[in-house]
């Protein structure tokens, strides 16, 4: 008999019931909570005279709608000048209060974006199933934690029951092998993954990443690449347990700690793909080859490499893909065959679920050190991930680098990636983006976006257009991804 | 969930692939709390001209004469056809919210994404997979003939097209019973409770970590 992968493993640990219909009943350890997709989820509750299954399960914190500039952010909730944002948070705020589920208010230094905030308070282990009313919930996976996003009426049910109502998917790995580049980074590695398989390449996959150039990434690489299995399609990513991921774990807040650390460790160290273990799909990349990558479209496999350039619909053989073409260029206001060092910049983001951990913020400040903001840049903003982030940056000086180059430093929030908040593009800009989505309107009405890494973002900055980070002349900066 | 009954619908198609639920529903209108009044702002930036704002009437917004939803022939649509990858993007669940709400029972295409897949049938829409020739097919009869419909069957997973082909799909039974009978899944799921409590006394026991009311101080 085969031996099982590291999806099959978990899946069997949370299988309380399966159906004869195929459809299965499994056991939800944590659910993170937001204020966008939860309140019809408590209002159902509510209406049907339930209560949560299990309190502790679940953790809260409201990251879409809050404000990043610090003097709106210092008069806490009234901070939200849009009256429909601030009802939303003010009722995730009421619903934990009255259903009594921990939450991270919007002034608490560990607020922050759902994904970011998870992992860093151990709230996240190896092991775990993890649920969120949000696709980028795949982004724990990197912990090699069962985790998917779901929609509101699952959120109603982990809620109420603890369980979800799920199917087993099928399993694909991913294979990156080899030596990245200088200045080549996790972003670069799953962009360049959803290049090749495309955006529904993963459907109905759990997607394991392995392979050398995957083990080499620090826990804030992995949670980047598992972060856009969802961009690939899959709702699943996830990455086995190794040194890395203990490393990290250890003395968390929400980590077991004596004893009880050493047995979760040994029972942690069991979550890794058995060598025969068989994969439904298997996709190989070359880690050497990978280029810092640029999407030039409206969809995230509409990506390239800097040194390419934009496709021209006419060469394309299929008739949907060319007619999505034309459209992504028209809406982009590209020409076909421009050189993607030729697109110009009007605004910058580095921040988002995707990459704006402390790592994500080295990175790009290491480029950004001792360089202006081009003039022709209106906007050029750094938004930390959580307030922990936020505060070892500011330990690292990384603020005064970023502020002193003529970017603003923001406070924790999804802020730009959705636009949500106060925080977007106009119609018509393009925005180097370290975010996740280059969907139209996504970051404003009319915006268009290009997702890069946060050191290829801090380039762009710099040059007000795309440049190969890799040939700046202050190299060092940029050694290892 | 209402129960899903059999439909004889005009059907509208959406041509265009990889439809993402940013496009279906614009972020700005997922600030509301409530699960209804979406359908105003389906599909809002490619229907209107102007940007939308959540809260505003919409019956003087500027239309874009363009959007297949604009056109007369299709007023009334309760079947959308669409292309591959329908539904990708975020888990916003208000995505079939506002297609239900818009007076849409059904979507038609070659592919959807996970998600969303899960989300409609929670909301009693109900979505119905075919091969890409014949969603090919379709969108040729349906543009070349005005006022087309098809008899969604559901019991019998098929469709019937106005000359009287059967098109059948598949559907999964537990999604499909459903359906029929309009259920609720917590409800379903509640009468397992034994099973689910016996099972979290075994995981509690074998990985007390993974319960912070059990965690050691
Ligand atoms: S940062 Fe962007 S992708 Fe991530 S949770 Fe927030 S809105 Fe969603």
């Amino acid at each position: 008999m085969a031996g099982q992968t590291l999806y099959d493993k978990l899946w069997s640990q949370h299988l309380v019931k399966a159906r004869d219909d195929g459809t299965a009943l499994i056991y939800i350890d944590r659910q993170l909570l937001h204020e966008v997709t939860s309140p019809q989820a408590f209002e159902g509750l509510r209406l049907a005279g339930r209560r949560p299954w299990r309190l502790d399960a679940n953790l809260a914190t409201p990251d879409h709608n809050v404000p990043t500039t610090l003097k709106e952010r210092a008069e806490g909730n009234a901070g939200i000048k849009d009256p429909v944002s601030l009802i939303q948070v003010q009722t995730l705020d009421d619903n934990c209060n009255e259903f009594g589920i921990e939450e991270f208010r919007i002034n608490d230094p560990r607020q922050g974006i759902v994904h970011v905030v998870g992992p860093e308070q151990g709230a996240t282990l190896p092991g775990m199933t993890v649920v969120c009313g949000d696709s980028h919930t795949a982004t724990h996976g990197a912990f090699a934690a069962l985790a998917h996003g779901i929609g509101t009426s699952e959120v109603e049910h982990v809620l109420a029951t603890q369980c979800l109502l799920a199917q087993k998917m099928k399993n694909m790995q991913v294979r990156v092998e080899g030596q990245l580049g200088t200045g080549v980074t996790a972003k670069d590695i799953v962009l360049a993954i959803i290049g090749r398989i495309g955006t529904a390449g993963g459907t109905g996959y759990a997607i394991e990443f392995a392979g050398s150039a995957i083990r080499e990434l620090s826990m804030e690489g992995r949670m980047t690449v598992c972060n856009m299995a969802i961009e690939a399609g899959a709702r699943v990513g996830l990455i086995a347990v190794d040194d890395t991921t203990i490393d990290y774990l250890k003395g968390r807040h929400y980590a077991p700690s004596g004893e009880q650390w050493e047995a979760a460790v040994a029972d942690w160290r069991q979550l890794v793909s058995d060598d025969d273990a068989r994969f439904d799909k298997v996709v190989t990349l070359d880690a050497a080859e990978i280029e810092p990558q640029v999407s030039w479209g409206t969809s995230p496999e509409m990506v390239t490499g800097i040194g390419g350039e934009v496709p021209d619909p006419a060469e394309a053989t299929d008739e949907t893909v060319q007619r999505s073409y034309t459209r992504a260029l028209e809406y982009m206001g590209l020409a076909p065959k421009q050189k993607i060092t030729d697109i110009r910049l009007d605004k910058v983001f580095i921040g988002s679920c995707t990459n704006s951990r402390i790592e994500d913020l080295r990175e790009a400040a290491k480029v950004a050190r001792g360089k202006k903001v081009a003039d022709s840049i209106k906007l050029a903003m750094v938004v930390p991930g959580s307030g922990l982030v936020k505060r070892q940056a500011e330990a690292e000086g990384l603020d005064k680098v970023f502020i002193e180059a003529g970017f603003e430093w923001r406070e924790p929030g999804c802020s730009m990636c959705l636009a949500m908040n106060a925080d977007k593009l106009g119609a018509g800009e393009h925005c180097a983006s370290t975010s996740n989505r280059n969907f139209e309107g996504r970051q404003g009405y009319g915006g268009r976006t290009h997702l890069v890494s946060p050191a290829m973002a801090a380039a762009a900055a710099i040059a007000g257009h795309f440049v190969d980070v890799r040939r700046l002349d202050a190299q060092p900066a940029v050694q290892e991804a | 969930m209402n129960k899903f009954e059999r439909i004889d619908g005009l059907v509208a198609p959406l041509d265009r692939a990889n439809v993402d639920t940013d496009l279906i529903i614009p972020k700005q209108f997922l600030k509301s709390i409530k699960r209804t009044g979406f359908g105003v702002n389906l599909f809002d930036e490619l229907r209107y001209l102007d940007e939308g704002q959540p809260g505003q009437d919409c019956s003087n917004r500027p239309l874009n004469p363009d959007f297949v939803l604009n056109q007369p022939r299709y007023q009334g649509a309760r079947v959308l056809l669409a292309r591959r990858n329908f539904g990708c993007g975020s888990s916003r669940e208000h995505a079939p919210w506002a297609l239900e709400d818009f007076g849409f029972r059904v979507v038609i295409a070659p592919s959807f994404a996970d998600i969303f897949y899960n989300n409609a049938f929670k909301n009693g829409l109900l979505l119905v997979t075919l091969p890409e020739e014949t969603v090919d097919e379709l969108f040729r009869e349906v543009e070349a003939n005005e006022g087309y419909r098809l008899d969604v069957d559901l019991e019998n997973q098929r469709l019937i097209t106005p000359s009287g082909e059967i098109l059948e799909f598949e559907v999964d039974p537990f999604r499909k019973h459903c359906l029929l009978e309009g259920l609720d899944d917590i409800g379903i799921t509640l009468q397992d409770e034994d099973a689910i409590r016996a099972f979290e006394e075994k995981h509690r026991a074998a990985r007390p970590w993974l319960f912070r009311d059990s965690a050691q101080a």
